[in-house]
């Protein structure tokens, strides 16, 4: 049970954090291919959002209320893709940061590891005043409790 | 805040916004609220705000931390009043020497703003200055969430809670300066904050004074 590493996409595509966990388990790539990888992702990631051989169906609504026909729920986008040697799991906020997290293929219950490091993005990097919107991520503390958490995953 | 009615209607041509039923803030009674806690969340946010506000149109680090310091201020003074008032009859006096004035501060301020006891309380092992005293804080309440850039180290946003017990001090008649320093203790406490009160050389005079009569 491995974490490998952790990137972070702005909602325009640049890549705002990246941290590797855990030498070893995928190849090293340089800061510049790290971009490129950022970037590249955000576009799959906006055509697989529009890709769906099912006609989406409105839901109806309740009888006798007047309430207009809701839209049909968007569908999500790449949320997971596995490899032999890796696994990767794409977790999209409301206002479109992506979380993308490297696992190994037998890892468990990723998306609560996701969902807790949202939560640890939300209170130590937006609630931090010297933090600017949509820029790269900086903060010792979100670091700090962000590597304390892995460690504890992976040692287990 | 849920007693506050929704629709206010304003005063004829003054800016003074009274409520239609001419129930005001100060009509209602001080110590509904002391049991009552806030969001730190909700907090957090607003203090962030608070920082970037305090930081637009500074030129330095001393002068934002000058500017938190002020904000806490008038928060200070208005809270030594409520805390008195809040203490039972017997014991509603203000402090008379500086060791019953940090000790309420160590224990009444903190456990009202922050739900704990300050860790420790000090006077500095100077001889040459007598008159300074040390609140350390392991880990305050108002950093929890807060990472200073490398290029502003010198920064603590602490500087905020500084000016509360500076205003403490300034409303019991004690004139200080409050500086508040990040001292890190290695990985346990990276935190930990020392809140410097500097009395004014008065106040030492007068504290001599008192102890010999």
């Amino acid at each position: 049970m491995t974490v490998f590493s952790l990137v972070i996409i702005n909602k325009a595509g640049g890549l705002i954090y990246n941290k590797t966990f855990h030498e070893g388990g995928l190849n090293k790539i340089s800061t510049n291919d790290y971009l490129v990888l950022a970037g590249t992702f955000h576009g799959v990631h906006a055509i697989t959002a529009r890709l769906n051989p099912i006609k989406p169906v409105a839901q109806p609504p309740a009888p006798g209320s007047n309430e207009l026909p809701g839209r049909p729920e968007p569908s999500s986008g790449l949320e997971v893709m596995e490899t032999e040697n890796f696994r990767m799991q794409c977790f999209n906020t409301l206002t479109g940061t992506k979380f993308l997290l490297f696992t190994e293929t037998t890892q468990t219950n990723v998306d609560v590891t996701i969902k807790r490091i949202y939560d640890l993005y939300a209170d130590y990097v937006m609630k931090n005043p010297f933090y600017s919107l949509e820029m790269p991520i900086r903060c010792d503390i979100f670091d700090r409790k962000l590597l304390s958490y892995i460690r504890e995953i992976n040692n287990r | 805040m849920s007693s506050l009615p929704s629709s206010a209607s304003t005063g004829k041509d003054s800016g003074l916004r009274v409520p239609s039923n001419g129930k005001t803030i100060y009509h209602r009674p001080l110590n509904r609220t002391k049991t009552s806690e806030l969001s730190q969340a909700s907090f957090a946010f607003l203090f962030s705000e608070m920082v970037a506000y305090a930081q637009k149109r500074v030129k330095g680090i001393q002068e934002l931390e000058h500017r938190l310091n002020v904000q806490g201020h008038s928060i200070g003074i208005k809270l030594l009043d409520l805390l008195l008032y809040r203490e039972p009859v017997r014991t509603q006096l203000r402090p008379q020497n500086v060791v019953a004035l940090l000790h309420f501060i160590k224990q009444n301020v903190w456990q009202h703003l922050f739900g704990r006891q300050a860790d420790r309380l000090e006077k500095s092992t100077d001889a040459e200055k007598p008159d300074e005293y040390m609140i350390i804080d392991n880990e305050p309440l108002v950093n929890q969430y807060i990472s200073v850039p490398r290029e502003m180290s010198q920064l603590n946003c602490a500087a905020f809670v500084a000016g509360v017990v500076e205003g403490v001090c300034d409303g019991a008649d004690f004139p200080a300066r409050v500086t508040a320093h990040t001292v890190g203790e290695g990985d346990m406490w990276p935190g930990k904050t020392v809140f410097l009160v500097k009395f004014r050389s008065e106040v030492v005079e007068r504290e001599a004074f008192l102890a010999k009569s």
